[in-house]
């Protein structure tokens, strides 16, 4: 069983966090913040297990985690899970977290940390078709793609729908400046030209 | 209006989308939570409008800052409104918020129930999709009884999407709701087998769920695992597969020599990481399991590590250096396993294990230390520790040291201080430990000392000198009390010279030591062992100076307890308070006596004398409960139940106390002792003795000026200092060589002159260590008490299991066949008190153990109970005439029951004697293995073979009779089920409470659904005999079709026909197909791209005896009148050598009440409709109606979706609603035989074809 997956950048800011074991809020942001402590003080070449974290379950319990340029993906298993599968070194294409990140690059169409930022309610629908209640749904990368697609919304209803872009462009007027270019790992990622307006 | 709506929409287009919401917070990084707060007041008012869109939104954005942290749970009701929406894209969103902040506790779950079902059975398999994906993050006891039939019907979905999430989710519901694993069983592991594999994977990952907690369950599903195992090129399914076969090994060696081939096979092609270690692994476990207690099979094992040993120290040049970090962590970790069962082949390698110590990644270290703990024996422990001791000096970050501090103690004082040959040493290391910075273990080291002191006699006199050493440099330990528990260790330290003080050279000064002022600012419990053992030092100290002429040092040392005490008299904990001011006013009374020359020491004494003995932790449960003592039975009669009826001021809503019989008793207990406690206080008042604090003697004491009062500046040392006067633990590794080398020469010296001589080691035998490991003895003669046990203990040892753990529920026997009591609770089924369902759950309740329920769930029966017993007194009432009556009509209900159950039951489950020859099978299956090539293997092929599998004695069917005649299992069925019915008899009081129990609980958590029996009037009197709404649609000899047609709320057009295919012949059926002939007005949904008149295949095949649920969905356009579709079923019938392909027509009856759906209305509500002048009216006469008022009503409500609103005598409106909202009202009287309907609808042809099949229904019972 996966008892949790935690996203968050270098700063320790969750970018997506999804407990399957209840834990009331600050309870959670003490997980994050103990997480993120004990995943930030370590190189980039050590392994990438560890054991305890006193908050998140007991002995039975792992931390696997991977560094992806700004953001670390954290999965909190038990036993029952393998190490290796969730994170599998030599042959990439098939893993777990490989077949997440991959996942979400493939429908953010070369995704960044600002994908994850503002579209925090598509990342979890695609988690959601790759992991349910704590246990693997399907790895099949080409079926969670193709299930994530034919989900999403066509065309926001009537009305509101052309002038909420128009709106939301003026409300990007005033938007700081992005990065251009984030690079995520092996995967170089080019963020698409996002102009201010 | 219109232009109303369009501002609207316009407003809400400059409502803050999630997008603006992050923008908005990453622009105010400076004021973020000023900023989210008036976001959180935008969001209250968007979800206080109407429009569903504008309040998915908010909930959207409310998802969001729950990430952040915020607690949004004041929204869980907006979020459910959110999760009925019908559009998707904003259901997806309510789905999601719940998933994030719903929980067990969350009391609008409850509301959710009806919802989640409809959400279930939509046509769109993306809103089930949606509603599973939700509900696997917060489903509940409550949640999971309900929904687990529906849950399970989805397992054969005609969508794999929904198939995998539906057997996926059922692991969570097993977890919440035991009793559905064994119904649900057969249908789960038919999913190993399905076409898809996505389902597949699924069924895989809950099965190997389940059985890593209760691995000797699924024992019999090996051969089904070895066949995936072998076929199945899904990497992940054979990960699981191969970890559960790890799993299932240790408890079947026959099953490891049949994995070995196909491992190594694996091993040499795969090309995944993961999975070549995992197959790894499990081969350890084979080869552990095949070994174990044949010593010369070690060569294997050795092999293993060996090849351990190497990926640990190598590491390859052509990868990241993270890899090998990773290899050398999964390495550790592999070797662990190993060190379980073989710790000399790891031992060999401790230098290995003690490199790793050093290395810069922490979890690599962590996993060293954890082999460290197996690899210690008497010759290396001090080596080991020593080591262990520099890496604490050397530790950064406390975490770490923790761990180490923890493995050093857990090391030491594994298996009752086997590998311990010198105590002094122990106790140097523990009081060096006490020297750590910030740890958090000061209450082990303190327990740790505690321990050893008391256990081990020889060691006190030692042990009291350092924990006085320790008292005296206690300012070492508090200077940074406040960070840390290291001062722990003075609770320990405190303790141990008070309670052995006559082993103290100097116990004056360690009592001066014990009253210093500083103590004052440790923590409260701490400082009531330090009075406490003051006072036991005081009375050592008066007894040696009162053998001594000179009396005033005695009276010296009683005026040093009188000075010093009062200040703990003031001390704002009432433990210390209480002991100072006892044993000061003590002390008073003994100076008193001193001053009169009496000899006072002995008597002190006696206040502490007796020895303590160490208690074994598990010793009282081990007491076994004495014969003829019944725990559970009342000590004195309850009260009536009338009696507490009348005292008990009316409520209106179940707030009132419990009044659950058991903690009504320990609720007069408490009273009873407060009362108890209270006449004690009394006699206290008046007890001239009884001494109590004054203030103004409190005043005397603050203002003595003393030396002590003067503030000592305490310095805080980072560097640990060396406490002069406590030894150093390395010191004793030295002199503990020396004499181990001189006893070493010493024997060699008498094994020359006595050979024979033999020397014994002290403590446990330890399977014979290189060389010398026997021959170490203690330095001293050590005497390890050991713990105590009560002398009619009981041996058991499966008191370790955790009682909480939610797995231990589901340790349920799944070869055993169904019995017809096991069913999930049946949504249709539950509106009747005498349903099966009901049946299953008492069943379950009565013969199975009894399992550990969730809090929650308890805190409802006892609400139900109350209930209950509400009702109970107008069932008395009636109970003195009926009661003959009501146990006929009760037996006569359970033996219908299986009746119409049998139907049910086979459409849930799998023939139980195809489950049954399973377990003999795995016999065969495994006495089949090939011996494996290896001559050393065969040996114990024969020797695993001669010794009688673990299976043979429990299983269910010996070897020697193959062919089971499959009736037997049947009839064995029948024949207990004849038991149980008899059983049932002589429990009836106790069951028929129990049903109503759980009625009421079905009633409570059901809300809308259950609306029908509301204010429990229906349910109160006879049971009703079990109905189903299910009727035969075609029959032929090879299959049966019985079905049941349902409205679907969220789209009026729309019903959904769930039709039970049932295998009646004994060949296989496949390739199914259903079709229906489209009528203008009723057509059957295809999937898109297929023609109109091309038919559906129906999700699965059948094997034989076997059935199964499909369900079909129709669009209709006129719901008024009944209409009936032609249609055709062909199938593939499959024999052994032949198949044919059949075809079988029936016709669809759509009737008038399968558009109609139960919906609970409200008397006003109902009045208000009646009143409203739109509704048509008709009505309609029943004659010769013979059966009770409720039963009639139950059959309304059952058959034709009506709910009761509200019932007088014999008298009742009735309500229901139609798939496109039409209003259909009902009353209906009875006098004698005769039934009148009074009937008024907005729409008089459907009410008149509603009436007719009304009619219909009653003219044929």
């Amino acid at each position: 069983m996966i008892k949790a997956i935690l996203i968050f950048n270098n700063h320790g800011k969750p970018r997506l966090i999804r407990f399957y074991q209840y834990f009331a809020e600050d309870m959670q942001q003490q997980i994050i913040r103990e997480t993120f402590h004990l995943v930030s003080k370590r190189d980039d070449n050590v392994c990438n297990f560890l054991e305890g974290g006193s908050l998140i379950g007991g002995s039975d319990y792992k931390l696997i985690y991977r560094h992806y340029a700004t953001l670390y993906f954290v999965f909190c298993v038990d036993s029952s899970e393998s190490e290796l599968g969730i994170l599998d070194l030599i042959q990439v294409t098939f893993s777990l977290l490989q077949v997440f990140v991959e996942t979400l690059d493939k429908c953010f169409e070369n995704v960044c940390e600002l994908d994850l930022i503002f579209h925090m309610d598509k990342v979890h629908y695609i988690l959601q078709e790759v992991v349910m209640g704590g246990m693997v749904l399907e790895t099949n990368m080409n079926e969670i793609v193709a299930q994530v697609e034919v989900q999403k919304p066509h065309g926001e209803g009537g009305l509101s729908a052309a002038p909420a872009r128009a709106v939301s462009a003026v409300k990007n007027m005033n938007l700081p400046e992005i990065p251009r270019n984030i690079n995520i790992g092996d995967i170089n990622i080019k963020v698409p030209s996002l102009s201010p307006f | 209006m219109a232009l109303k709506i369009v501002k609207g929409s316009i407003d809400r287009m400059f409502d803050k989308n999630l997008q603006d919401l992050v923008r908005g917070i990453r622009n105010h990084k400076e004021d973020e939570a000023k900023y989210i707060s008036t976001c959180i007041d935008e969001i209250k008012q968007e979800l206080k409008q109407d429009n569903i869109a504008v309040k998915a939104n908010a909930v959207c954005k409310l998802t969001y800052l729950q990430m952040l942290g915020y607690d949004v749970s004041w929204a869980a009701f907006n979020i459910v409104e959110v999760m009925s929406s019908s559009k998707f894209t904003y259901k997806r969103i309510g789905y999601l918020a719940a998933s994030q902040c719903f929980h067990e506790s969350t009391d609008v779950i409850m509301l959710t129930t009806n919802q989640i079902r409809k959400d279930l059975s939509s046509p769109n398999q993306y809103d089930t999709g949606v509603a599973l994906t939700g509900l696997s993050c917060f489903v509940t006891p409550d949640l999971a009884r309900d929904l687990a039939n529906d849950i399970m019907t989805l397992m054969s979905h005609t969508k794999p999407y929904i198939r995998k999430k539906a057997v996926l989710i059922m692991y969570k519901v097993f977890l919440k709701y035991p009793e559905s694993l064994r119904p649900a069983f057969p249908r789960l592991k038919e999913k190993l087998e399905d076409p898809d594999p996505g389902v597949q994977s699924a069924a895989v990952n809950v099965i190997c769920e389940l059985a890593r907690r209760n691995p000797k369950n699924y024992l019999s599903l090996a051969p089904l695992f070895f066949k995936l195992m072998t076929s199945s090129t899904n990497n992940w399914v054979l990960i699981k597969i191969i970890k559960l076969f790890g799993a299932l090994t240790p408890l079947e060696p026959r099953l490891g020599k049949k994995l070995i081939e196909p491992l190594t096979n694996l091993i040499h092609s795969t090309s995944a990481m993961s999975l070549l270690y995992e197959c790894v692994n499990t081969v350890i476990a084979v080869l552990i399991s095949l070994s174990s207690g044949m010593p010369n099979h070690s060569a294997s094992i050795q092999l293993c590590v060996q090849k351990l040993r190497i990926l640990i120290e190598d590491s390859d040049q052509n990868c990241e250096p993270s890899v090998n970090a990773c290899m050398k962590y999964l390495g550790l970790l592999a070797m662990s396993k190993i060190l379980k069962t073989h710790p000399k082949s790891v031992q060999s390698h401790k230098d290995l294990i003690l490199q790793c110590l050093d290395d810069k990644d922490e979890s690599i270290r962590l996993r060293a230390l954890d082999l460290l703990y197996g690899m210690v024996s008497k010759k290396n422990l001090m080596e080991i520790v020593k080591k262990l001791m520099l890496h604490v000096d050397k530790a950064e970050g406390t975490t770490y040291r923790d761990e180490l501090l923890t493995k050093i103690i857990d090391i030491c004082s594994q298996s009752n201080y086997q590998y311990i040959t010198n105590f002094e040493w122990y106790i140097s290391i523990l009081v060096e430990l006490t020297r750590l910075e910030g740890t958090r273990h000061g209450h082990l080291i303190a327990s740790q000392m505690l321990d050893v002191a008391i256990r081990v006699k020889a060691i006190r006199a030692f042990a009291v000198a350092q924990m006085a050493t320790l008292l005296d440099n206690a300012h070492l330990l508090t200077g940074n009390m406040q960070r840390n528990g290291i001062c722990e260790v003075l609770y320990a330290a405190a303790w141990i010279c008070g309670e052995f003080s006559e082993h103290l050279e100097n116990p004056m000064q360690t009592l001066e030591a014990m009253l210093r002022p500083k103590v004052a600012t440790l923590p409260g419990h701490i400082q009531a062992v330090y009075v406490q053992n003051a006072a036991k030092l005081f009375a050592t100290v008066l007894k040696s100076q009162e053998g001594n002429t000179d009396s005033t040092a005695a009276q010296e040392t009683s005026q040093l307890m009188i000075d010093r005490l009062p200040l703990f008299v003031q001390s704002a904990n009432l433990e210390v308070q209480e002991r100072a001011s006892c044993i000061l006013q003590l002390v008073k009374y003994i100076q008193k006596l001193q001053q009169k020359d009496v000899e006072i020491a002995e008597e002190v004494n006696a206040l502490f004398a007796g020895e303590l003995n160490p208690v074994a932790p598990k010793a009282q449960k081990k007491v076994p409960v004495p014969e003829g003592l019944d725990l559970d039975a009342w000590i004195n009669e309850p009260p009536s139940e009338s009696e507490s009826e009348d005292e008990q001021p009316k409520a209106i809503f179940a707030k009132e106390e419990p009044k659950h019989s058991r903690p009504r008793h320990t609720e007069v207990d408490e009273k009873e002792l407060a009362r108890r406690r209270e006449a004690r206080k009394q006699e206290q008042a008046n007890n001239p003795f009884y001494i109590k604090a004054s203030p103004s003697s409190q005043k005397v004491y603050q203002d003595t000026p003393g030396v002590e009062h003067i503030p000592v500046v305490q310095i805080d040392l980072s560097v640990p200092l060396k406490v002069p006067g406590l030894p150093m633990s390395d010191q004793y590794v030295k002199l503990e060589e020396e004499r181990r080398q001189k006893e070493r020469a010493e024997k060699k010296k008498k094994e020359k002159k006595k050979r024979k001589e033999k020397r014994s080691g002290r403590g446990k035998k330890h399977d014979s260590g290189p060389e010398s490991e026997e021959d170490i003895t203690p330095a001293h003669q050590v005497d390890i008490v050991t713990e105590e046990m009560p002398e009619n203990a009981l041996p058991s040892d499966d008191d370790d299991k955790d009682p909480n753990d939610p797995h231990k529920a589901l340790d349920i026997d799944l070869d055993k066949p169904l019995a017809d009591s096991e069913k999930l609770p049946v949504r249709s089924h539950r509106e009747t008190p005498k349903s099966p369902a009901e049946d299953g759950d008492t069943e379950n309740a009565a013969l199975q153990e009894p399992k550990k329920k969730s809090t929650k769930e308890k805190r409802e029966k006892k609400k139900d109970k109350d209930r209950d017993r509400k009702k109970s007194k107008e069932e008395k009432k009636k109970k003195k005439h009926k009661h003959e009556e009501k146990e006929e009509d009760l037996l006569g209900g359970q033996a219908d029951a299986p009746v119409v159950q049998s139907e049910e039951t086979s459409e849930v489950v799998a023939p139980p004697t195809s489950t049954n020859p399973e377990v003999s099978d795995l016999d065969f299956w495994l006495s089949n293995a090939p011996v494996p090539s290896n001559t050393q293997e065969a040996t114990t092929v024969a020797e695993a073979e001669a010794a009688p599998p673990p299976e043979a004695a429990s299983g269910t069917a010996p070897d020697s009779e193959p062919d089971q005649p499959q009736d037997a299992d049947t009839e064995e069925a029948k024949s207990s089920k004849h038991k149980k019915k008899k059983q049932k008899k002589e429990k009836e009081e106790k069951e028929k409470k129990k049903k109503k129990k759980h009625h009421h609980h079905h009633h409570h958590s059901d809300g809308g659904g259950e609306e029908s029996v509301q204010n429990g009037t229906v349910e109160e009197e006879e049971p009703l005999p079990p109905m189903s709404n299910y009727c035969l649609l075609a029959e032929n000899s090879y299959i049966k079709m019985v079905y049941d047609i349902q409205g679907n709320l969220q789209d009026g057009s729309q019903v959904v026909v769930s039709v039970i295919f049932e295998n009646k012949g004994d060949s296989f059926l496949k390739s199914m197909e259903f079709n229906v002939l489209d009528s203008l007005n009723s057509k059957l949904q295809r999937p898109d791209g297929s023609g109109p008149h091309d038919g559906l295949t129906v999700p699965f095949q059948l094997p034989p005896g076997v059935s199964n649920e499909a369900r079909f969905v129709f669009t209709v356009q006129s719901i008024i009148m009944p209409q009936k579709l032609k249609g055709t079923l062909t199938f593939i019938v499959k024999n052994e050598d032949s198949s044919t392909h059949e075809k079988l027509d029936f016709k669809l009856h759509f009737t008038c009440t399968s558009y109609l759906i139960t919906t609970p209305c409200y008397s006003d509500a109902f009045a208000k409709l009646l009143e409203s002048g739109d509704l048509k009216g008709s009505s309609v006469r029943l004659e010769g109606v013979n059966m009770p008022f409720h039963h009639l009503l139950a059959r309304i409500c059952f058959h034709h979706h009506f709910s009761v609103v509200e019932r007088i005598d014999s008298c009742a409106s009735m309500y229901s609603r139609s798939i496109q909202g039409h209003h259909v009202c009902l009353l209906v009287k009875t006098s004698g035989q005769t039934v009148s309907i009074d009937a008024k609808c907005d729409e008089p042809t459907l009410l008149g074809n509603v009436l007719d099949e009304i009619k219909q229904t009653f003219s044929q019972c």
